[in-house]
């Protein structure tokens, strides 16, 4: 510590931790992890924000509280660890979301304890808390998380305004019910769009998009 | 032909004069080698010339779907007539059933070419190549395997779908994987399935008709396997109902019900021809048949693929017939076979030389994996009358396996025998 200039709390470096997973190594469309949660969650948009926010609060307690502990984590049951960790924060998150938004706690039912095996919980645990400290990790913690979201809320967003004609619950089409606004004209909502696989397809489409954009990105 | 042979060389010079108007070269060129057999040559190395070329090759497929196109504007035509109790006999009216057709099918192939095209052109300027054939297929297969009566809007935004996602992002024209007019029907069976099963779809205007009731008595409009699946359920509920106890005249009536829904199937030799509801171009095995012969006789068509296509739904087929216990299963075989698009898949979706197995042995495999599934969806599940549709789908995607592991095989084979000399 005192040999090193004390580092400004957002040096480049660090804003860096947040930035890139929002797109050079967007932990959903470039790791692809978390996919799971990506098919399950996002047919409503509520229920993918809720998602995200659990999500990202996991990330950054669970970086901060394990990169606080690096030291004294024994490597060899450094994963029990984490993972004990981990179970704690997302019953907490659990007992959280059911106690104040108990309908999308409803909604996302056995996703929210599924939080525990999301890959890119554990995956950024160890890569990134158990060699760093906690301001850093509490920061990647933050840019995956919010690069997780990102995703979930991109990908719900199309599955919702076109699966269901809504956002957020509100109509944006029209009445389907009543036959009101652009059902009127005969557009009908696109079931599959309700159906898990169509993320894989919006999910693969943000991909190209992103691949064609980011040259960083390209495949030798 | 010197006058338009001018045209196409006036458009060229036009093009090329300026940096900006060249990249709009894709356009004018495929038009050009539409009508005209290109006279490009290789630049170097051995080659070998052939009078066909890809374009020719699509041009063939196309010609071979005509008697199932015709047959299909006549039928929706008939079956219009029939819904509203005018149809007579199947010449009566000969013309005006035509007419009619025409008047409903010839829009969604019409949506079908203009949107497909329109993507391909988009892409092919976008990239710097030439508009690439494949969809002129694709473009009249999707019309071919529509219900008649489906919003045109669907076709277009089904079309978008299967050529972006089902051949654009691997690469273009030969690069796809899955079968890009089926690729079409399946996103809109699962995005929009009242209007691609059901009784509302497969009858020109029957919709109307039911609103102001001028639907001729008795007639529902529902396909054959649409009926046998009804059957196949109200045994499901006689079963349900006779665990139960509820009572041996419940589980009879039941049946009846079910039996009374089967007979509403059309005869063997109507399906054969085609005189029944269903997507435009499939109803007729005949005219398939028609079309395969032509494919196979100019080589373009793989028998090997169409034998073990038919063997595989057989097989299936033959193997409910046995097990039986309710109407649906105890079709007679053959005649489950001509039901539905099992013949127009058959003889245009599996053999598409693209998406197939490339190796001889495989060939084989693909086929009967692909009649064996579709006829088992289409029979173990009745919620999938489609079940053709799904089963040369997950064919297409097995192909790669496929071939992979004939290959492998051929190699041990082939070591083994290194090893003993």
């Amino acid at each position: 510590m005192s040999d090193k200039a004390k580092e400004p709390l957002f040096s480049a470096k660090n804003k860096k931790l947040i930035s890139d997973p929002l797109n050079d190594t967007n932990p959903v469309t470039i790791q692809v992890l978390g996919i799971c949660s990506a098919l399950a969650v996002t047919v409503q948009m509520k229920g993918a924000f809720v998602m995200s926010i659990a999500v990202l609060a996991v990330l950054i307690l669970g970086n901060v509280i394990v990169s606080l502990m690096r030291n004294i984590i024994p490597p060899r049951i450094r994963i029990i660890v984490q993972l004990v960790v981990v179970a704690a924060l997302v019953i907490i998150v659990d007992q959280v979301l059911k106690a104040y938004v108990y309908d999308a706690s409803k909604t996302l039912s056995v996703f929210v304890g599924l939080i525990i095996t999301n890959c890119i919980i554990m995956g950024r645990l160890e890569a990134f808390a158990l060699g760093n400290k906690p301001w850093a990790s509490a920061l990647d913690g933050l840019g995956n998380g919010l690069g997780y979201g990102l995703i979930l809320v991109i990908v719900s967003f199309f599955k919702e305004l076109f699966g269901s004609g809504s956002l957020f619950g509100f109509p944006v089409f029209g009445d389907a019910a009543a036959g009101t606004g652009l059902y009127s004209i005969g557009y009908e909502n696109n079931g599959m769009m309700l159906l898990p696989p169509s993320s894989l397809v919006i999910v693969a489409i943000i991909i190209w998009v992103q691949k064609a954009r980011n040259p960083k990105l390209l495949e030798a | 032909m010197k006058f338009l042979r001018n045209i196409f060389d006036n458009a060229h010079a036009a093009l090329n004069k300026s940096e900006k108007t060249k990249k709009f070269f894709p356009l004018v060129d495929s038009v050009d080698t539409l009508v005209f057999t290109p006279n490009h040559t290789t630049q170097k190395g051995a080659h070998i010339r052939d009078a066909i070329d890809l374009k020719r090759t699509m041009m063939f497929v196309i010609l071979a779907m005509i008697p199932c196109l015709l047959f299909g504007i006549y039928n929706a035509g008939h079956w219009h007539y029939h819904a509203l109790g005018e149809a007579g006999g199947y010449m009566d009216n000969f013309m005006s059933k035509l007419g009619i057709g025409a008047w409903y099918v010839i829009p969604i192939i019409a949506v079908s070419y203009a949107v497909g095209l329109g993507v391909e052109f988009i892409f092919a300027i976008k990239n710097g190549h030439a508009v690439q054939e494949g969809f002129l297929v694709s473009g009249m297969l999707i019309p071919l395997i529509m219900p008649v009566d489906v919003p045109l809007w669907m076709v277009a935004v089904a079309t978008i779908f299967a050529v972006v996602i089902g051949k654009e992002v691997f690469g273009g024209t030969g690069m796809n994987i899955i079968n890009v007019a089926l690729t079409a029907r399946a996103f809109l069976f699962f995005a929009h399935p009242t209007s691609m099963t059901g009784d509302n779809t497969w009858v020109a205007g029957i919709k109307d008709m039911k609103t102001d009731g001028t639907l001729v008595d008795g007639f529902s409009g529902a396909t054959s396997l649409g009926d046998l699946a009804g059957a196949k359920s109200k045994y499901a509920e006689a079963a349900v109902a006779l665990a139960k106890d509820k009572g041996e005249v419940v589980v009879a009536g039941l049946k009846a019900e079910g039996d009374a829904m089967a007979t509403k199937a059309v005869s063997l030799m109507d399906s054969f021809w085609g005189f029944e509801v269903g997507s435009v171009g499939e109803t007729s095995a005949f005219a398939a048949l028609l079309g395969g012969a032509f494919l196979l006789w100019v080589g373009i068509a793989s028998w090997k693929v169409m034998v073990s296509f038919f063997l595989g739904g057989l097989s299936i087929a033959g193997l409910l017939y046995a097990m039986g216990g309710n109407p649906f299963y105890e079709v007679d075989p053959i005649q489950q076979l001509m039901y539905g698009g099992f013949m127009f898949g058959m003889v245009f979706m599996i053999t598409d030389p693209v998406t197939a197995a490339q190796t001889g042995t495989g060939k084989f495999f693909y086929g009967f994996i692909g009649g064996a599934l579709g006829i088992l969806i289409r029979m173990a599940n009745p919620a999938y009358p489609e079940g053709v549709m799904l089963g040369i789908l997950i064919a297409n995607v097995c192909a790669p396996t496929i071939d992979h592991m004939v290959i492998r095989a051929n190699v041990k084979r082939r070591m083994k025998r290194l090893k003993t000399a």
